[in-house]
């Protein structure tokens, strides 16, 4: 049975004197080897140049605001019930009167802490999330941290910092692939990236 | 032999010695530089321009290391082991003839620590000495993977020495000379060993590697069959010792190899650029510069070689121990001594016929 159309046929018959010599493979063997010397390096030079990872990729959480600046989260907690890892701590609070521009909805998270060390960034908190708060950010990863209290990230790190609003240019995996294709066959050539409304 | 002679001498040797350091040093990160290139990667390139304070930086966390000694081991053999193998390597730096001459204020001096006239000899004792260094260092660690380690590595050393020492007769014979600077100067002109025995080469590069422990014949270092080989039970800094000792090997085999067959600090159009020179500055200063364009040049074929064996560590795997003993017993022996027959009968019969010929 052939798997792949690289298999070869083995055979233990004799080496010719060319094959025993080793000259011969060991110079092409040693062609081969320079041209990789003066080959262009696929090191990207991490903590100077990032590499540009794709909508879709997951890194660091944050918690959506809307164009007020309200808080999006109703501390439903469904992303922490769908959260595999269980990562994701939430306690509910009501909304109090005058607190109406702070959260959108009539009840908030007055705590929502994710463990870091827990959490696999699997994204189904997203996916969970009926608010649209809960994101993974496709530009940034988690920083390494070395001590054990800043393990879990409460809403001070979470929380979107509205001077500096988290932005891109699909906010669904199905619009980052419409978007793809649109990119591909050279109809959309700039996208503004949008926050989400 | 008066005072300035000596001082001479002694500053001619201190600067040999420094300099094998130094590049044995950096012969260090080249090695990493060009396994990194030949990888596709960058190499080291954090500690300073371009990774430059990489040696430094080894050398710290080296002596920074615990310095462990087993308990049961024979401590002063212990420590005498990678003392040999460093001493050993740095002995055969003594004979190389780096360049010509340099003449200051009437002294002739020549750019070689000592001018030897059994040069080719004083080298190979030292080489065979090296395995002293392996064979005390596995035997002291009191440890049955070091000493096989150590007598897998001295029998390689010794079996290849055999084939090299032969393919080295027929360059003897051609020279009727065991004096490298005497090797080199019948070199001038263009008649570099290398066109006249190049199978002697190939058995000599051959042999080389495995008496620097280079891939494809790095069987002393085998983590997966005896742990890490001779070298198991050393850290720290002594562990440092046996690698630089090896990178010292490095160089002194490039080094003789350039010597022995690219003839050594020879160039093409070195007659021409000496006469030049000699016009414009005067016989003095015009020999030196000349004298230094070689050096150059020496150094860049030993650079050239040293890089010739990183990239042959990169390109080629491991030989299996049976097939390296019948390597060299079975095939570069016999080829060796072919070699000999063939140099004999071209001195004896093809030399008077191309000298009749040619007068």
């Amino acid at each position: 049975m052939q798997l792949t159309n690289r298999s070869k046929q083995v055979s233990n018959k004799e080496m010719t004197l060319m094959e025993r010599a080793y000259l011969p493979a060991i110079a092409t063997g040693l062609a081969i080897t320079i041209k990789h010397f003066f080959a262009k390096k696929v090191t990207i030079q991490y903590p100077e140049v990032k590499r540009y990872l794709g909508p879709v990729f997951r890194g660091r959480h944050i918690l959506k605001r809307d164009e007020d600046g309200r808080e999006r989260c109703t501390a439903c907690g469904l992303c922490a019930v769908a959260c595999p890892a269980e990562a994701i701590q939430i306690v509910a609070a009501e909304r109090e009167k005058g607190e109406e521009e702070l959260y959108r909805e009539e009840k908030y998270a007055a705590v929502y802490e994710v463990n870091m060390l827990r959490c696999i960034f699997c994204g189904l908190c997203e996916e969970a999330c009926p608010k649209q708060a809960v994101y993974l950010r496709h530009d940034e990863f988690v920083p390494v941290f070395a001590e054990r209290d800043q393990v879990i990230w409460g809403k001070d790190l979470l929380v979107e910092d509205m001077t500096n609003r988290y932005t891109r240019e699909a906010w669904t995996k199905e619009e980052a692939r419409a978007l793809d294709l649109k990119k591909a066959s050279g109809e959309v050539t700039n996208v503004v990236p949008r926050a989400i409304p | 032999m008066d005072l300035t002679e000596f001082l001479i001498k002694t500053a001619t040797i201190f600067v040999v010695f420094v300099l094998t350091l130094v590049i044995a040093m950096y012969s260090t990160w080249g090695e990493r530089k060009v396994a990194g290139f030949i990888q596709d990667r960058m190499g080291p390139n954090r500690a300073g321009p371009g990774g430059l304070l990489q040696p430094l930086a080894d050398a710290g966390k080296m002596f920074f290391k615990e310095d462990f000694i087993p308990a049961l081991a024979n401590k002063w053999l212990f420590i005498a082991g990678p003392s040999l193998a460093m001493l050993t390597a740095l002995l055969a730096s003594a004979v190389i003839p780096f360049g010509s001459t340099f003449r200051i204020n009437g002294h002739e001096v020549a750019l070689q620590g000592v001018e030897s006239n059994i040069g080719i000899l004083y080298v190979f004792g030292v080489v065979a000495l090296g395995v002293y260094g392996i064979m005390v260092g596995g035997w002291a660690s009191n440890n049955k993977f070091s000493l096989l380690g150590a007598i897998r590595a001295a029998s390689q050393n010794i079996s290849y020495e055999v084939a090299m020492g032969l393919s080295l007769i027929a360059i003897l014979m051609m020279s009727s000379s065991l004096s490298l600077g005497e090797i080199v100067a019948q070199q001038h002109g263009g008649n570099w060993n290398i066109f006249y025995q190049p199978l002697g080469f190939i058995i000599f590069i051959t042999c080389s590697f495995a008496e620097c422990n280079r891939v494809p014949f790095d069987l002393p270092e085998c983590e997966t069959e005896l742990v890490g080989g001779y070298h198991t039970e050393y850290g720290s800094m002594k562990l440092g010792f046996y690698l630089f000792a090896e990178y010292i090997n490095m160089f002194i085999s490039s080094a003789i190899i350039s010597v022995l067959y690219f003839g050594g600090y020879n160039y093409p159009g070195m007659d021409w650029v000496y006469t030049q020179l000699t016009q414009a500055f005067g016989p003095e200063t015009g020999h030196n510069a000349a004298t230094l364009i070689g050096t150059v040049v020496f150094f860049g074929k030993a650079l050239f070689f040293i890089f010739f064996y990183m990239w042959v560590r990169w390109t080629i795997p491991r030989f299996r121990y049976d097939q390296l003993m019948n390597l060299g017993w079975k095939k570069l022996i016999p080829l060796a001594i072919f070699n000999i027959i063939i140099t004999g009968a071209a001195v004896l019969f093809l030399k008077p016929l191309v000298t009749a010929w040619l007068n």
